[in-house]
């Protein structure tokens, strides 16, 4: 058993090994190492490597926590971290371990996805940014090559000047989101609608989105409209947090809610 | 009496330096671990240990030859293997069990286990289970004239979801090796005599080569009055010489112990136009899982409360305690009353709908009254029902305003912001509930405590488990109240050293031991007054008027003690239409829950219950509003988000992510109003006051939400989509 | 492999074999056990100790990965007298099993370092990550906000 601490971004490159396993907060790699599923004897652990925790501008670093994120993200990112498991896990969770795990349910993702985020990934090779479509494949499935490691997610330098963000579970706290959605609305009324956990991966509304930009005061009609767009948007399944008939239902609601307080 | 002293555990529980189960150790000890089916129903062909066994450092594997003595166990009825050896009947049945030198080892030897199975269909319909004639338990309850009817009739059908009494702290124990043959247990338990009986009973040992220990729990909640490790343990720790620890996980601890019985309940309620009832027709199908656990006892209880706390002259109540390949189910705090009352109280308020009626003024015209017959089994009712009071307090506890404010905190869904102000209806809603204390059907109640006066001051010396009810408290309390000293203490003393407290169940402890303590404290208090011909014993000594007899010092040299076995009054089995003095004790407790409802998204949050308990006497006021407020909550849990989803016999939510607690932020406000009335047989007058809050907590949420939404709300808990889904 | 770190002030060592949680090295090596494993999966809290300043779940942190650390577990809390959130939660009786009472503790003292005056709002949110199954929460909030109200 071997628990490897690099302060560099390139002593943690250098350290893994096809064999090896990233840690960062811990925070979902522990649960399966708890539940007997996983035993890494090889690990790299990344919490002192503060390049991963540095955040300039636009550029958030992979080791940002979300409870920073809370405190100075912009609106639609602080507002999905304030709902992110506990004070505890906030405390531990960060934002590239939410990108690297790609959950269908993560928290963060509907708002990197509502505001075309990047993702900018180092490997022994060098560097490379992709887009968030680029990077998220499937559940739980990303771009990642063995050995590659999640650097920073970097944000675009305009942000849409409205964003909100909505989170649908059975409980008020500490809860795996049923639903999750993000609107943005910018000035020029161009709107984007991003949701998580009605799909493989986030997903972005691309219909609703276009018959909303287009409009610049909507009527009741037209938030129906959008609404019923969403729904048909979205591709839930049935499991045992939820229905799919339950979860095309929530989505609809929550994302005409979101967009009516973008626009008030 | 009636002071709300602190418990005496309180600081080392703060402190971390309580010591549960969890945390003991022995030297030399192994750890144990348990290999479970994997499938519900199964033929076993085969078990091949021997790859277990060739992990290094395991010292055994045991299967159900290695079982000694009875092969089976069960709190009523001994009818579940200690391990499977033929045939698996649910998911998760215990089929082997090893014993390593360390945790991990233990588990990667117990996956190790090469068990070969001929997948059968699982029975987990509890209605086809019924026609199959597979059940537990068949109840029938005939009072009066079945041929009457009444003019106005409301029929329903209503359904409870499987709750789990998730206690934090999971099933632990260590078994130590006397090194004669005997061992010695310390495990997470509500009644350590029963084990030990089960313990002896399974491994062929005599009586006083088992000693079961009191040790630290965490919770029980019904979840362990069942044998769970424990023979497990002994087992491991005889068969290797050595102690064995086992600690199951929150998953496993998810299969290990039994749940509350699901329900499905057929009603029928006929009344006349002013709504006094007439008639009341019920059929109660629980599903008791694949094995007996208390289906038989909690079934029963179901039945007899199957009317709740109204007079009705005419009832039938046909109960069924299925056999399944579900999950086993037994005692969980309520014990089949919290079922029925969701459904007596919903039809009620169908009822006050039908008539037109305020429901209040409904139950009004056919609640209970002290000397009243219980409407299913015709026992008259000796004991003080305040359901007037209850009833009163609940309609004049003020109602919150509707808050101006937009704080997320107080709106549905919480900081998930998915609510507006404008999105929110609120409702109100009422239930209350009966439920019996005490063991019943002419089961023999009792619990034995010594009251020892000693320089250290009085020991009550006890078998009773304290679960975190506050029962050191309160016999503390009883013992120095009835000495006349300032010092006492309880001493939890193991099986050998004292005859059984009975169950920490069914609300009976501050009764029957404290009952026992009492007895115990005052007799020597009145033999040391006699003895030395004093009128007065302090914590100076006996008096004689203003002269000290003999001082507290000169006291305590002579080994002052007195062992009293307390029972409750007699009650009595069923005749075959379910009559009879069946019960013990009864207490009464109503709720008023507030609900803001999200009506789109099916989101509730349950912002306020008002509730009035009626206590006999609160002997600590603090504990009894900690019983209150932690009864209310599982209440609220069970309203609107605990389930174990069961799918094919599969649980598919054992763990935390998945089966929701209410977090702190879930909390409702909660007023309570303790009714103080004399007339009971417990200690100064107490009543037992643990399941009261859970009877009818859940029922008036469900009634706020059908108030707040027009929904029929037939089933609990409520899913968001039972709301927002037409 | 070896794994130094601060506990409670105090230098220790552990022999860690596997990915061990820094929890069941505390209780299991380090013979301190008051912190709870209720979950595996930090939805709980009872395992909760302060982390190099933050408040995390002890058994979602790999004990490899507390090399160089510091550790408060609730042991340490109020060290060898009682801490004003201790002797809070004692006076209002707002421990039933006590199984959640240490993380409740950590979590309390954490906040209250940080934010002497809490309100309500701001104590509920803080141990939204705490899990009681006895006390139903009413007796806790009523602990903190009393505490909260002393020497304001």
């Amino acid at each position: 058993m071997k628990v490897i601490h690099p302060t560099t971004i390139d002593e943690a490159l250098a350290a893994s090994s096809p064999d090896s396993q990233y840690l960062a907060g811990g925070t979902d790699l522990m649960v399966e190492v708890n539940f007997g599923h996983r035993r890494p004897d090889d690990v790299v652990a990344l919490r002192r490597i503060d390049e991963l925790r540095t955040w300039e501008g636009r550029r958030i670093g992979a080791g940002v926590t979300w409870r920073e994120i809370e405190r100075r993200g912009p609106t639609g990112l602080a507002e999905a971290a304030r709902t992110v498991g506990s004070p505890q896990i906030r405390n531990a969770g960060t934002i590239g371990g939410n990108v690297a795990t790609a959950s269908p349910a993560g928290d963060g993702l509907p708002f990197l996805a509502a505001v075309d985020a990047r993702i900018e990934l180092r490997s022994r090779g060098g560097s490379r940014i992709l887009g968030w479509s680029e990077f998220f494949l499937g559940v739980k499935k990303t771009a990642l090559d063995p050995g590659e490691l999640v650097a920073a997610v970097h944000l675009p330098e305009d942000l849409p000047a409205r964003q909100a963000f909505g989170k649908v579970g059975a409980r008020n706290a500490m809860v795996i989101a049923t639903v999750c959605c993000v609107v943005t609305r910018d000035d020029d009324g161009s709107t984007r609608v991003a949701l998580g956990s009605v799909a493989p991966t986030t997903i972005r509304a691309r219909q609703a989105e276009e018959m909303m930009s287009s409009i610049a005061d909507p009527s009741e009609v037209d938030l129906d409209e959008f609404a019923r767009l969403v729904s048909s948007e979205v591709r839930p399944i049935t499991d045992h947090r939820s229905t799919a008939e339950y979860r095309r239902h929530a989505a609809g609601v929550l994302a005409r809610r979101l967009l009516e307080r973008c626009i008030r | 009496m009636g002071a709300s002293t602190l418990r005496p555990d309180g600081i080392a529980k703060l402190k971390g330096l309580f010591e549960y189960a969890q945390d003991l150790q022995a030297e030399n000890m192994l750890w144990g671990a348990t290999v479970r089916s994997p499938h519900p129903r199964a033929r076993i062909v085969s078990i091949d240990v021997a790859p277990a066994l060739a992990v290094g450092g395991v010292h055994a594997v045991l299967t159900a030859d290695d079982v000694p003595g009875r092969a089976t166990f069960g709190l009523e009825h001994p009818d579940q293997p200690v391990l499977a050896g033929t045939e698996v009947n649910y998911w998760g049945e215990p089929v082997a069990i090893v014993a390593a030198e360390d945790e991990d080892t233990a588990r990667r030897a117990a996956s190790a286990v090469v068990v070969e199975y001929e997948v059968r269909e699982p029975v987990i319909d509890p209605e086809q289970a019924d026609r199959n004639d597979e059940v537990f338990r068949r109840m029938r309850i005939n009072r009066g004239d079945q041929s009457v009817s009444g003019e106005v009739v409301v029929e329903g059908y209503y359904e409870v979801g499987m709750q789990d009494q998730a206690p934090l702290g999971t099933e632990a124990g260590l078994a130590i090796p006397d090194g004669h043959g005997g061992v010695d247990l310390y495990a997470t338990s509500q009644f350590v005599h029963v084990d030990q009986e089960q313990v002896v009973a399974s491994l062929g040992l005599r009586p006083e080569q088992v000693r079961s220990h009191p040790a630290g729990v965490g919770g029980a909640f019904g979840a362990r009055e069942d044998v769970n490790l424990h023979i497990h343990l002994c087992l491991l720790a005889l068969h290797t010489g050595q102690p064995v620890k086992m600690v199951y996980h929150r998953s496993e601890s998810f299969t290990g112990h039994v749940h509350r019985h699901p329900a499905r309940m057929w009603y029928r309620h006929e009344a006349d136009r002013e709504g006094r009832l007439v008639r009341v027709e019920a059929k109660v199908l629980l599903d008791g899982g694949a094995y007996a656990s208390t289906t038989a006892a909690v079934l029963a209880n179901a039945c007899y409360f199957a009317v709740g706390p109204y007079n009705c002259a005419s009832v039938s109540v046909v109960g069924i305690g299925s056999r399944t390949n579900n999950p086993p189910c037994g005692a969980m705090r309520g014990f089949g009353a919290v079922q029925v009352c969701f459904a007596h109280e919903s039809q009620m308020d169908k009822l006050a709908r039908a008539l037109d009626m305020d429901p209040i003024e409904l139950r009004r015209r056919n609640v209970l009254t002290e000397g009243s017959p219980l409407a299913t089994t015709g026992q008259p009712i000796q004991t003080p029902m305040p359901i007037h009071e209850i009833l009163d307090s609940l309609v004049s506890m003020p109602l919150p305003d509707v808050s101006e404010a937009t704080d997320l905190l107080s709106l549905p869904g919480g900081t998930g912001l998915t609510t507006d102000r404008e999105h929110v209806v609120r409702g109100v809603g009422y239930a209350i509930g009966i439920k019996n204390l005490g063991f019943s059907e002419g089961f023999d109640d009792y619990a034995q405590a010594r009251v020892r006066l000693t320089d250290e001051g009085a020991i009550v010396e006890t078998a009773a488990i304290e679960v975190g009810q506050g029962l050191v408290t309160v016999l503390a309390q009883i013992a120095r109240t009835a000495l006349g000293v300032s010092r006492a203490e309880v001493r939890h003393v193991d099986t050998s050293q004292i005859d059984s407290a009975g169950s920490t169940s069914a609300s009976r402890q501050t009764q029957i031991s404290g009952g026992a303590t009492l007895q115990a404290a005052t007799r020597l208090r009145e033999r040391i007054l006699h003895d030395y011909d004093a009128d007065e014993l302090d914590d100076d000594g006996v008096w004689r008027g203003e002269t000290l007899v003999a001082s507290m010092g000169a006291l305590v040299t002579r080994d002052w003690q007195e062992t009293v076995t307390f029972r409750h009054p007699r009650t009595e089995g069923p005749d075959e239409n379910g009559q009879g003095t069946i019960h013990a004790d009864f207490a009464l407790a109503g709720h008023r829950a507030v609900v803001d409802v999200d009506p789109e998204l099916g989101l509730v949050r349950v912002v306020r219950i008002d509730t009035a308990q009626d206590v006999g006497k609160a002997l600590n006021p603090q504990s009894v509003r900690g019983q209150i407020e932690g009864g209310i909550m599982q209440g609220v849990g069970l309203a609107v988000m605990e389930e174990l989803i069961v799918n094919d016999g599969i649980i598919r939510n054992p763990n935390f992510t998945d089966y929701l607690l209410p977090t702190i932020l879930d909390a409702p406000d909660v007023e309570a109003l303790l009714i103080e009335q004399d007339g009971s047989w417990g200690p100064f007058g107490a009543k037992g006051v643990g399941e009261p809050p859970t009877i009818s907590s859940t029922a008036a949420v469900a009634a706020a939400i059908r108030n707040a939404t027009g929904r029929s709300i037939d089933r609990v808990p409520v899913r968001p989509q039972d709301i927002a889904i037409a | 492999m070896i794994v130094s770190f601060v506990v409670n002030g105090q230098d220790v060592t552990a022999r860690v074999m596997a990915p061990t949680s820094l929890l069941d090295v505390l209780r299991d090596e380090l013979g301190l056990p008051g912190s709870k494993s209720a979950c595996e999966q930090g939805e709980c809290g009872s395992c909760s100790v302060i982390l190099d300043g933050a408040l995390v779940c002890s058994c979602l942190v790999m004990a490899g990965d507390a090399e160089g650390s510091s550790v408060i577990t609730v042991e340490g809390v109020g060290e060898s007298g009682v801490h004003p959130v201790q002797k809070a939660m004692h006076r209002a009786g707002a421990v039933q099993c006590g199984f959640c009472t240490p993380g409740i503790v950590v979590a309390a003292a954490d906040l209250f370092e940080n934010n002497p005056h809490p309100s309500t709002a701001e104590i509920k949110e803080a141990l939204a990550g705490n899990i009681c199954r006895c006390t139903g929460y009413g007796a806790i909030v009523r602990a903190f906000e009393s505490l909260a109200a002393e020497s304001r």
